[in-house]
């Protein structure tokens, strides 16, 4: 359940960018999540739903994209989409490959409540 | 990641960086969640660097053998390197005190019910530890093939272990932390002979799946022979150039180690 310190991470992010700029509140945090990130995007609203109490955060909406596992071949070039354990080239078969999306963790945009 | 400029912008979520929306004022960041521990965890890097200590992250689920593979390479290797081990674990310090009874320096971290190590704890283990003093120092992550494998510590290399009674498709029900070690230890391979499930071929075949090159190698902590591929592994290890980072200032001890080897397991108040 390491869900409850990433989202711990999470809000202390929020609470930082709020507080810099003023903000009354927290209206729509935006995160993404990539199946390789090894964050589970339901426990990590369970924790949400939890951690945000008495936050900036307490009345926001929590908006998680969760990205596909994609990888590029090293060796014929091609991108295919793939399950996170099967990172294999959909041409060729091959190993050597490169996530290009897919282990992503991380917040993408905050919606404030400046007056 | 960006392989460009290393911000966290990927053809998946370019779109989201573009656009803004209703009439609240929206802020666009790029930053990743565990940016605050990657931080620390960069920070005891250098320390280890400033001090030319290797440090591995050892990882497997609970009772794969770990603290019994640290326990064979002490005894194997401990005249010829000086080692020491972090411990992580939810509650008591046993590991701590087999690993002090094999000579060298342990910290035991009982995180409670925190199911993982991160930075910051292991960053504060190290004013425990006479870095200036060591060449190997083991983080033996608390048991469990999910959690560790998010957390950044700082480590050069981490190790997977994956004991022979656990079934050779954990690389395939795992994928995080299998992709993220640098090598897997196949332990109690002294076993192979009673299992008649485990095929280390099919485990070398789900690893490989993962898109990585990465090596195996068999083990058995109770028998020292068994032990050559992983100690020959160290020390080629050990033998390669890491980075060096002068200007870092060492690490302030806060009590004498003396007093530090037999003091009660650190508690965190908080769970994960």
């Amino acid at each position: 359940m390491h869900e409850l310190s990433v989202c711990q991470a999470l809000l202390t992010q929020v609470a930082d960018i709020a507080a810099a700029r003023g903000a009354r509140a927290v209206e729509r945090i935006f995160i993404e999540v990539g199946p390789l990130s090894g964050v589970e995007p339901a426990q990590l609203r369970s924790a949400f739903a939890v951690l945000r109490a008495g936050s900036c955060a307490a009345e926001a909406i929590l908006s998680i994209e969760s990205t596909l596992v994609i990888v590029r071949c090293t060796v014929c070039g091609a991108e295919s989409p793939t399950a996170p354990n099967r990172l294999l080239c959909g041409e060729c078969g091959g190993y050597r490959t490169r996530v290009v999306t897919g282990d992503e963790l991380c917040l993408r945009r905050v919606e404030l409540r400046i007056t | 990641m960006c392989t460009t400029c290393g911000c966290s912008i990927t053809p998946g979520n370019a779109r989201l960086a573009e656009t803004g929306s209703g009439t609240a004022t929206v802020v666009d960041v790029v930053q990743d969640l565990l940016a605050a521990n990657d931080r620390v965890a960069l920070h005891n890097r250098e320390h280890f660097d400033a001090h030319g200590v290797l440090a591995i992250n050892l990882m497997s689920s609970p009772g794969a053998g770990k603290t019994a593979l640290l326990e064979a390479t002490i005894a194997a290797l401990g005249d010829r390197y000086r080692i020491a081990v972090i411990e992580g674990d939810l509650e008591t310090d046993n590991d701590a005190a087999r690993i002090r009874a094999q000579g060298v320096p342990a910290v035991q971290i009982t995180t409670g019910t925190a199911c993982h190590l991160d930075a910051h704890l292991v960053h504060d283990a190290l004013h425990d530890l006479p870095l200036a003093g060591l060449d190997l120092l083991f983080i033996e992550n608390v048991g469990n093939l999910v959690c560790p494998a998010s957390f950044d510590l700082g480590q050069h290399l981490n190790v997977t272990l994956l004991s022979v009674t656990e079934g050779d498709d954990k690389p395939a029900k795992y994928p995080v932390i299998f992709r993220a070690t640098d090598l897997v230890v196949l332990s109690k391979t002294d076993l192979l002979e009673v299992l008649d499930d485990f095929d280390p071929q099919r485990a070398a075949a789900a690893l490989r799946a993962l898109g990585r090159d990465t090596p195996m190698i068999c083990t058995a902590a109770r028998r020292r022979p068994a032990l050559g591929p992983w100690l020959d592994w160290l020390k080629m290890a050990l033998a390669r150039p890491r980075p060096v980072s002068p200007h870092l200032s060492p690490l302030a001890p806060r009590a004498p180690l003396r007093q530090v080897l037999h003091a009660p397991p650190r508690s965190l108040p908080v769970g994960s």
